[in-house]
Parts: C-alpha cells; structure tokens; sequence
C-alpha cells in the first residue's frame, strides 16, 4: 500500500508491474487515470496549477486506502497524485488495485477515486484566456461518495 | 501562582489554503483568542469578526471545513494551544 504526492509525471506500466511484482495471486488489476483536458465550463483551459495541504494530503490519502482495504477483498492499492503546473493531456492521479477477482478491485478503485474527489485537500487552479481562475467543487462529486455511504451491499 | 498552570489566551496557528489564501492575502498567521477553551466555532467567529473578505468567505453557509493538525473536524470540535487549525475551501483534485 502506497500513496504519493509529487510533481513528476508517473509510468503507468511501472507501477502496475511494482504493485503485482512476486504476488501470483493476483488475478485482476484495475486502474483509474485522471487526465488535464483542455476545457472546462465553457472555457478552454491553457494550463492548470495543482495545490495541496503537505501534511495532510499524505494522511487523508492514507485514511482513504485503509478504508478501502477494510471494505473490500483486495489485496494491495496505489495512488499517485500529481501537484504543480500541468497542461492539457498531462496525467494529474493513477489508481491501481490488485485483487484475486475483477469485482472488489473494481468497486475498490472507484471508491478510492470517489473519496479523493471529496476529501483529499487538493484544489486546481485554471488558466484560461480570460485569467486564472479555481476551479469549482462539482455536486456530482458529492454524490457519487454519497453513494458509498448508503450502499449496505458492499 | 503559577501562571503556566491557570492560562487565560489560546493561541492557535492558522492555516489559509488555495482559495481563501488569495482571498486573505495570507497563507496564516498565529490567532490568539481571548478565552482559555475555545472550538473550530470560536475561531471562525473571531476571524470573520475582522470583516471584509474574512466576514464574505467565512459567512454562514459558506462551504469552509476545518482541519486540526491535519484532520477534518466539526464546528464543535475544542481546539488546544499551538495547535494548527486549517481553512480549506471545497477541494477539487483527482
């Protein structure tokens, strides 16, 4: 179990083969890659700032895979977070979870993307050609956690 | 009398992120609060007491958490002296 907050961009092949590296029982890997697009509500994006809480952010991240070990039968889970400057294209976030079986290591790498959307203190900052400006919080994301706080059958 | 055993002020090192950074013009400052027990509640209301873009950003129904040493707590949790009390705008990474 890992978690990393860094401004250099990350191989994704390189991670999935250290996370699955000597452990033959494991059956299924899923990932989940953010990326920078180059629009956001109606304007185009040229460049995006990454800020984070040092300190905090490596907890909450922490708190969030423990949880997800705990819930559901995985056996290992990354997330690498990137902060700074980055452009369109860029990968901002992986998720990867190894398990023996596609199902827990799905719903496990939604809820760890889901939680991190809602309670990791990062904030993005958006140059567009009319100024910089921070990018709102989305209602969408609140409920797709809510959906986790009310979902028993998991 | 001992003074170190009977305190009178807390004083709590504030936290301003992201946000609320630009808003205040600072990334934080030491708060001294003029009572020996205080909560997160108590220090927002001293704050936002300064008015300008304290009162607006900090205002009721505005959508600020609070982090103590680097967890999120309620309104209602006491703050200690020294302690880091951060002023996070809704976050938006991933």
């Amino acid at each position: 179990m890992a978690v990393r907050v860094q401004t250099t961009d990350f191989d994704v092949a390189q991670e999935i083969a250290a996370l699955r590296e000597s452990n033959p029982r494991v059956g299924a890997v899923v990932t989940f890659i953010g990326t920078v697009r180059d629009v956001n509500a109606d304007a185009q994006v040229l460049q995006m700032t990454l800020e984070h809480y040092p300190g905090m952010t490596e907890k909450a991240l922490d708190a969030i895979v423990v949880q997800a070990r705990q819930r559901f039968d995985i056996y290992d889970a990354l997330v690498i977070h990137r902060v700074g400057e980055l452009r369109p294209t860029d990968q901002i976030v992986l998720v990867a979870v190894t398990g023996a079986h596609r199902g827990a290591a799905f719903d496990a790498c939604r809820f760890i993307i889901d939680y991190l959307k809602t309670e990791a203190p990062f904030w993005k900052k958006e140059q567009t050609p009319e100024g910089a400006r921070w990018v709102d919080a989305r209602t969408t994301d609140d409920e797709a956690v809510a959906r986790w706080k009310t979902d028993t059958t998991t | 009398m001992n003074d170190t055993a009977i305190r009178h002020t807390l004083t709590v090192n504030v936290v301003y992120l992201a946000r609320l950074r630009e808003a205040f013009g600072s990334a934080g400052e030491p708060l001294q609060l003029a009572t020996a027990t205080a909560t997160v509640n108590d220090v927002l209301t001293a704050l936002a007491s300064r008015g300008g873009a304290f009162a607006t950003e900090l205002a009721a129904g505005r959508a600020v958490r609070v982090a103590v040493n680097h967890t999120l707590v309620s309104r209602e949790a006491r703050v200690q002296q020294g302690d880091e009390v951060a002023l996070l705008p809704p976050v938006t990474g991933g």
